[in-house]
């Protein structure tokens, strides 16, 4: 059977027979139907790999069934493993597995455990249509599918109505971008006649259209990944979806679905590259998204909102090393982020289970006796976050840097500067938590216990993960030559990545930057929580402050320009337009007819004869007309 | 036998049957008694069955195809009137009436 | 008149006879009545089969109609006692729109019947109209709606005695009905 087929198809089998049957089984078999379900599938991915390794030129592709068949336009439901696909595949079932593991634990005793799986499973399966189809139709369908679980996942406790809320802008934001990408389709079908990925890559290397159309259908993509990648101006929805259970948010709105903007670019990479004018637009919205939502995120207070904007920061890192063409290390980026935001994610969540589900990180402190593993494990998240030197994020991000200042110097500045404020925020949240005494006098500290085995084991593999992941794509000036994620893809990349046009001793200055800025951040916050012992306030900042601690204004902002026109046009037509034109019109019309039915009863009025009468008439007519003319 | 119809033309036919038709016609709109209407509606079907004989006559038809369908008409109007009748005795029964003009529960 | 120049007295006074017993159906008071003068009128136009070389259908025609389903109308207005003079007559507005309806029907199709064109009939032989020839066609070309006509007959009679038969709430249905 093909692999393919195996791989998509288990996470869905999971899904319907939790889904449909899964009130009846008990709750360790649903949880392990789950979790085996994403963990055969990632074993055969890593099987598939071996092969890719063995062999440079291997590729598998299934056909299920031509979807439709018109005209010129053919549209399959068909299926690929390449070189990016397999690298996406593992990410998100290995993840995957360990994130269902932890799970398992998390949601134990929660009424909707059965659910919670099932929609699980679902989204893996959609994940993986997404980064399995061969073409934009089957990545569409994936896109759309991930963003239903998101909503159903967001919403996952329904009987709060603002966590129905969240999951509802959530939706409608993702429905903005999806917005962009369909018309971005629709354009692909109109210029290349096609939405196979090889069929545009073909098209454009035979020069089938005009650079503006290309920079059009490029910036239209981009639209998309906006939305599903939480880039401004479409990101106020992330960082609500933290309403959903912290799992989701480790895996579905941090490690993986998010990344199905970066994901849709490097696919389409080709494209980006014909429209430079798009990469620019790329590279600077990517670098605001991410210092905006860096100097949001200092003043957050709850532990997953902190989280979440680092996502968007981070979100935007990526597509900045995107807008400099450097996709191999938007790829690397987008992995190591995948394990050390997932152990974030999933520490916060332990951090969380153990003070009896309090968020915000003001009253907790002092945590790291208690917590010991989730202490270190979080310890080494931050400082794969914040960039400590050797730990998978400092070579991600290290990666990023350099090839922002080959770019635009004025962009690396910013770039720099986000990076401190990343690394202000995380160890802000960590000492606060972490550090300090305990502050919440509604639960004793004595309560405050360790997570159980289920939930610390993947914290465990995901800091081994951070710890290591650099090794993914160590750069030149350790090993002289080209990290493994670089050869991974450079088959499948149509470009070749632009060398290193620096010298080596720049590169060094730069990792000193970078060290320099890690130290700043560290001795800064360290100085301010733990040796002075601040906390946060609840009272509010004025100023700038004030602004950051706001959000910047940006829901009201929208809220001002798009919901109260809106809401404004709907009262004006709702008590005029309504009362005054759509009411008389079709009472009008009821009324009309009402009396040409009261005409109309005269005749039947249910008498026989008159009825004969009538039909003696009508046939003398129809004869007649027949006769005379 | 056929000397008589030397200076016999169909329309002569046509003209008896139209007359008998339309009088079946006059009598299903103008009488109120069920039975009397089903008559009426037997006699118009004679009618139509004497022109159809004439027509057969007049075309030559070895095979008197017109004959044929005066068989068929028979048949129906046979199974007409006793699904009539039996519908007439049933409604009878239910109102004691076999007067059409009060068999108006159509408008309801 | 031209009408009934040369004219056969025999199709003449058949003509005349099938009209006026016509009539009498139609305007009779009494059902009775009514009855009797539609089996006269289905004798005359039986003699007019005979006229137009139909001699089976001449008989079949007494046979089922003035034989059987006439007998089954009167038997059925004795049944119900309706042999007197109960119907209510329409008033006069009824009888001029029947009137006038029915005229125009006269109308249009002797109008319409015109256009076919005016022709000396053929004729035929005598053989036609005997069982022989029509047994013929009728087991050979018509077999299908004959047997066809089998079943609409069963159907027929299943369907009359059904209806014919008491229901045990008649009696409630009168009762509610009356009031």
């Amino acid at each position: 059977m093909n692999s393919i087929a195996l791989i998509l198809g288990l996470p869905l089998i999971g899904f319907i027979i939790n889904g449909v049957i899964g009130k009846q089984l008990p709750k360790i078999v649903s949880g392990l139907l789950g979790i085996s379900t994403i963990l055969i599938a990632f074993i055969l991915t890593a099987s598939k790999l071996s092969q890719f390794v063995s062999n440079e030129s291997f590729s598998e592709s299934l056909k299920l069934f031509t979807f439709l068949n018109v005209d010129n336009l053919v549209l399959e439901a068909s299926f690929k493993f390449d070189r990016l696909s397999i690298w996406m595949t593992m990410i998100i079932t290995g993840i995957g597995t360990l994130i269902h593991v932890y799970s398992m634990a998390y949601m134990w005793n929660d009424e909707g455990f059965h659910k919670f799986f099932s929609y699980l499973n679902f989204f893996v399966f959609n994940m993986l249509m997404l980064v399995l189809g061969s073409n934009f139709l089957m990545l569409f369908f994936g896109w759309e599918g991930v963003g239903l679980c998101s909503y159903l996942l967001i919403g996952f406790w329904y009987s709060r109505p603002e966590y129905g809320k969240a999951a509802r802008k959530a939706f409608i934001m993702n429905r903005i971008g999806d917005l962009g990408l369909l018309l971005g389709m629709f354009l692909l079908i109109h210029q290349f006649g096609t939405l196979d990925y090889d069929g545009v890559i073909e098209g454009i290397s035979q020069g089938k259209t005009s650079a503006g159309m290309l920079t059009a259908i490029s910036m239209l993509l981009f639209v998309g990944a906006m939305g599903k990648s939480a880039q401004i101006p479409l990101y106020t929805w992330l960082p609500d979806a933290m309403a959903g259970p912290t799992p989701v948010s480790a895996l579905i709105h941090a490690a993986t679905m998010v990344t199905a903007g970066i994901y849709l670019i490097v696919r389409t990479q080709v494209l980006f590259e014909m429209a430079p004018f798009t990469s620019e637009f790329i590279f600077w919205i990517g670098l605001s998204t991410s210092i905006l939502a860096a100097l949001i995120g200092l003043k957050q207070n709850d532990i997953k909102k902190v989280l979440a904007y680092s996502t968007v920061s981070q979100l935007g890192f990526m597509f900045v090393a995107l807008g400099c063409g450097a996709y191999t290390t938007a790829m690397f980026h987008l992995t190591t982020h995948a394990f050390f935001k997932a152990l974030l994610f999933l520490g916060a969540g332990s951090v969380i289970h153990g003070v009896h589900h309090e968020q915000d990180i003001r009253l907790m402190g002092g945590l790291k006796s208690k917590m010991p593993i989730t202490y270190i494990t979080f310890l080494i998240g931050t400082l794969a976050i914040t960039g400590f030197p050797f730990l998978s994020g400092f070579f991600s991000k290290d990666e990023i840097l350099t090839h922002v200042f080959e770019h635009n110097k004025i962009g690396y500045g910013l770039m720099v500067f986000s990076a401190l404020l990343t690394g202000i925020y995380m160890f802000r949240m960590f000492f606060v938590t972490f550090h300090g005494s305990y502050r919440n006098t509604h639960f004793s500290f004595d309560k405050v216990h360790e997570s159980p085995m289920g939930m610390t084991l993947p914290l465990i593999v995901l800091a081994v993960l951070s710890l290591i992941g650099g090794a993914l794509n160590l750069p030149e000036y350790l090993t002289h030559q080209s990290g493994i994620l670089a050869n991974w893809l450079k088959p499948i990349l149509t470009i070749e990545e632009t060398k290193h046009a620096i010298s080596h001793s720049t590169e060094y200055i730069l990792i000193g930057v970078a060290i320099l800025v890690f130290v700043t951040a560290l001795l800064f916050t360290r100085s301010k929580y733990v040796s002075n012992h601040h906390v946060p306030k609840d009272e509010e900042s004025t100023g700038v402050q004030g602004y950051m601690e706001n959000k910047f204004y940006v829901d009201e902002l929208y809220n001002t320009i798009f919901v109260k026109p809106l809401e404004g046009l709907s009262d004006i037509l709702g008590n005029f337009f309504e009362s005054k034109v759509i009411s008389p019109l079709s009472f009008g019309i009821n009324s009309v007819l009402t009396k040409v039915g009261k005409l109309n009863r005269y005749i039947q009025d249910g008498n026989i004869e008159k009825y004969l009468l009538y039909m003696v008439i009508g046939v003398v007519i129809l004869i007649g007309i027949n006769l005379f003319i | 036998m056929l000397s008589i119809f030397q200076n016999l033309d169909i329309s002569h036919y046509i003209y008896l049957s139209c007359v008998l038709f339309s009088i079946g016609l006059f009598g299903v709109l103008f009488r109120r008694n069920a039975i009397v209407l089903l008559m009426c509606i037997e006699l118009m079907l004679n009618a139509v069955n004497l022109l159809l004989a004439a027509f057969t006559e007049y075309m030559g038809d070895p095979n008197a195809n017109g004959q044929m369908f005066v068989f068929f008409i028979m048949v129906v109007a046979a199974a007409e009137a006793a699904v009539g009748l039996a519908i007439i005795v049933m409604v009878y029964r239910n109102t004691r009436k076999t007067d059409v003009s009060f068999l108006d529960s159509l408008k309801d | 008149m031209s009408l009934f120049q040369n004219l056969p007295i025999a199709f003449l006074i058949l003509s005349f006879i099938t009209i006026l017993c016509a009539l009498y159906v139609v305007t009779s008071k009494n059902p009775v009545h009514s009855v009797l003068a539609l089996i006269l009128t289905f004798f005359s136009i039986s003699a007019h089969y005979v006229l137009l070389n139909a001699q089976f259908l001449a008989i079949v025609n007494l046979m089922v109609y003035a034989g059987a389903i006439m007998v089954l109308f009167l038997f059925v207005l004795m049944l119900l006692n309706l042999n007197k003079e109960s119907e209510p007559i329409k008033s006069n507005l009824w009888a001029i729109a029947a009137s006038i309806s029915a005229g125009l029907m006269l109308v249009v199709i002797t109008a319409s019947f015109q256009k076919a064109g005016i022709a000396i009939m053929k004729g035929n032989t005598e053989e036609i109209g005997l069982v022989k020839n029509l047994g013929r066609v009728l087991m050979t070309e018509y077999l299908v709606p004959f047997e066809l006509s089998g079943i609409l007959f069963i159907a027929a009679m299943v369907g009359a005695v059904l209806l014919g038969k008491k229901e045990k709430n008649s009696e409630e249905l009168v009762n509610l009905n009356n009031s």
